[in-house]
């Protein structure tokens, strides 16, 4: 507290004194508000984030001595551990094929969802369905339909295509890892470009068609840029969640066939807590944070160049 | 009308997990396939319920997801509206440090999270399950948005008639932000349903195992019995399903509101 806050007070209230002590006793209201969740937030949330770092700088077997180890985790997956480049590459083939289709169909149903279609907020609701039911259970029943002699099987057969069994090789279980994500989770994305598109006044649209613009042109000078800030929000979530990838893999395929669709988070998941190696499981773990701060901080720098704010 | 055939289509995962489950086990994998099989076999799913403790599994998830959806949006209330309308001092440094956790996804953080629990000795109860996700900023910043939104005349008034903050706060805020909280409680209680690579790791009992976990060892044990799988699918579907059919409206709304949801 300033003393020119305290003079401005004491000129304007008809009880000088009293002036300080509300403010103190705003202050402490203050702090009881906050008290529940800001110790829960320094005990849940802001200590284990700092704490992750430190323990990969450890040797820290679940039971057992834990000692300082420097920078050896880090030194270890990097140089000495195929799995982690080669789960290191399956993260980033899935992110690459997941969300560009995933924004391909969001956008595309979205748009094909228009308000001339009746019954259009049922139809929203039911493509965004699968991305709140348990995701075990989707990825059973994925599970289910791509076996050796499940109902995509015969589907296949019908068009000539016999021993269809997708998890039985690697490009296969992938893709089923990726088609399976994408039916579970473009409905998000689907419903926040539906309420960007529903908050494009129609007046820009009948200015465009005035002016002669044919309908791509629309889409390309009036709708992209007006969608741009969704686009942007939708981007950096879908990107963030796709590196965590792990209920699908672990479910659908296990991981395999061999380790063809371990990702990243499985495989931390195997080294801390199927090998005991909690210190080498926080630096995958530092690593994947690594990543996605990078590229998250790239989009922000980027947005600027393509993202339109009223 | 095509786009009634892309929605069937594309329903026809959930159509075919509940054909499968009202069939009898050995026509499972029947080829030609169809969707019914001999007879229409209810029983699978008290099969199911009974087979593994999967009541068990339901109360858990509920007990959990139940009492970290109301702590989430309690907690969340009170710090959202001190840091949109209360003056003191750190506010700008906490919330800045609020917001940078934001960006850090659960999955970096579970190893110490697991190391925590183990001291505590908390591993396999339901404040692990619960604590850990209670204290986010995610609520206490989509509420303290939403909270800027309300105009201050409506609290200026009740302040002068000599009210409380607290009074303020429950009276006058809370009312105005209920499809905000709505938004928060519905997501964030899915959040907790469908969790999964947090309680598996720190649940390695059956008594304390939510629905998820319960059907990932349903998998295991079962010798896939595809149709009591599939059954006690249905089943772990329908809590969050039948939140989000009934409140649709509001959570479209809301989804555009904070374009987040349960992420």
């Amino acid at each position: 507290m300033t003393s020119s806050t305290t003079a401005g007070a004491s000129t304007t209230s008809s009880a000088p004194r009293r002036a300080p002590s509300l403010k103190r006793r705003e202050a402490r209201t203050a702090y009881a508000f906050l008290a529940p969740s800001g110790i829960g937030f320094f005990a849940f949330t802001l200590g284990p984030i700092v704490a992750s770092v430190v323990i990969a700088f450890f040797a820290w077997p679940v039971f057992g001595e834990r000692t300082f180890v420097g920078f050896q985790n880090f030194v270890t997956i990097f140089t000495s551990d195929p799995m982690f480049w080669r789960t290191v590459g399956n993260t980033l083939l899935f992110v690459l094929l997941y969300v560009p289709l995933n924004f391909v169909l969001a956008l595309g149903l979205a748009l094909w969802i228009s308000p001339r279609i009746r019954g259009r907020g049922l139809y929203r609701l039911l493509f965004f369905l699968p991305a709140v039911t348990p995701i075990v259970a989707n990825a059973l029943v994925w599970r289910l339909l791509v076996q050796p002699n499940g109902v995509f099987a015969d589907i296949a057969s019908w068009f000539g295509v016999e021993q269809f069994n997708p998890l039985g090789t690697e490009a296969g279980a992938m893709a089923a890892v990726v088609v399976m994500s994408l039916w579970q989770g473009f409905g998000y994305n689907m419903l926040v470009f539906s309420a960007g598109l529903d908050s494009i006044p129609d007046h820009l649209y009948e200015a465009a068609s005035l002016d002669g613009a044919s309908a791509p042109r629309r889409f390309w000078h009036v709708t992209l840029p007006m969608l741009s800030p969704s686009l942007f929000f939708a981007a950096v979530m879908t990107l963030i969640t796709s590196f965590q990838v792990f209920a699908q893999p672990y479910v659908l395929t296990g991981g395999g066939p061999g380790v063809a669709t371990t990702t990243m988070v499985m495989y931390l998941y195997q080294r801390g807590f199927q090998l005991f190696d909690l210190g080498t499981a926080s630096a995958v773990a530092t690593v994947l944070f690594a990543i996605i701060a990078l590229i998250t901080a790239v989009q922000f720098l980027g947005q600027r160049k393509w993202v339109h704010y009223e | 009308m095509l786009l009634t055939l892309v929605l069937l289509l594309f329903l026809m995962p959930f159509i075919w997990m509940l054909a499968t489950a009202l069939k009898p086990g050995n026509e499972v994998f029947a080829s030609p396939p169809s969707l019914f099989g001999s007879e229409i076999r209810w029983s699978n799913f008290v099969e199911a319920w009974t087979f593994v403790p999967f009541g068990r599994f339901m109360w858990n998830g509920l007990v959990v997801s139940v009492l970290g959806t109301l702590l989430v949006c309690i907690t969340s209330v009170f710090a959202a509206y001190a840091f949109a309308r209360m003056r003191f001092r750190g506010r700008s440094g906490l919330f800045a440090l609020y917001l940078v956790t934001l960006l850090v996804p659960q999955e970096v953080v579970v190893i110490p999270m697991f190391i925590f629990m183990q001291e505590l000795g908390w591993q396999n109860s339901y404040q692990a399950l619960i604590l850990p996700w209670a204290f986010t900023a995610f609520g206490t910043f989509l509420l303290r948005q939403f909270f800027l939104t309300v105009p201050r005349e409506l609290e200026e008034a009740a302040t002068v008639d000599g009210a409380s903050r607290l009074r303020i706060l429950l009276t006058i805020i809370v009312p105005i932000a209920k499809p905000a909280i709505g938004v928060l409680a519905v997501f964030t209680f899915i959040n907790y349903w469908n969790s999964f690579l947090w309680p598996l790791i720190i649940i390695s009992t059956q008594d304390m195992a939510t629905v998820p976990i319960g059907l990932n060892s349903f998998l295991g044990q079962q010798g896939n019995q595809w149709q009591l799988l599939m059954a006690a699918s249905t089943i772990s579907m329908l809590p969050t399903a039948l939140i989000v059919i009934l409140l649709q409206r509001h959570l479209v709304k809301g989804i555009a509101l904070s374009g987040l949801g349960g992420r």
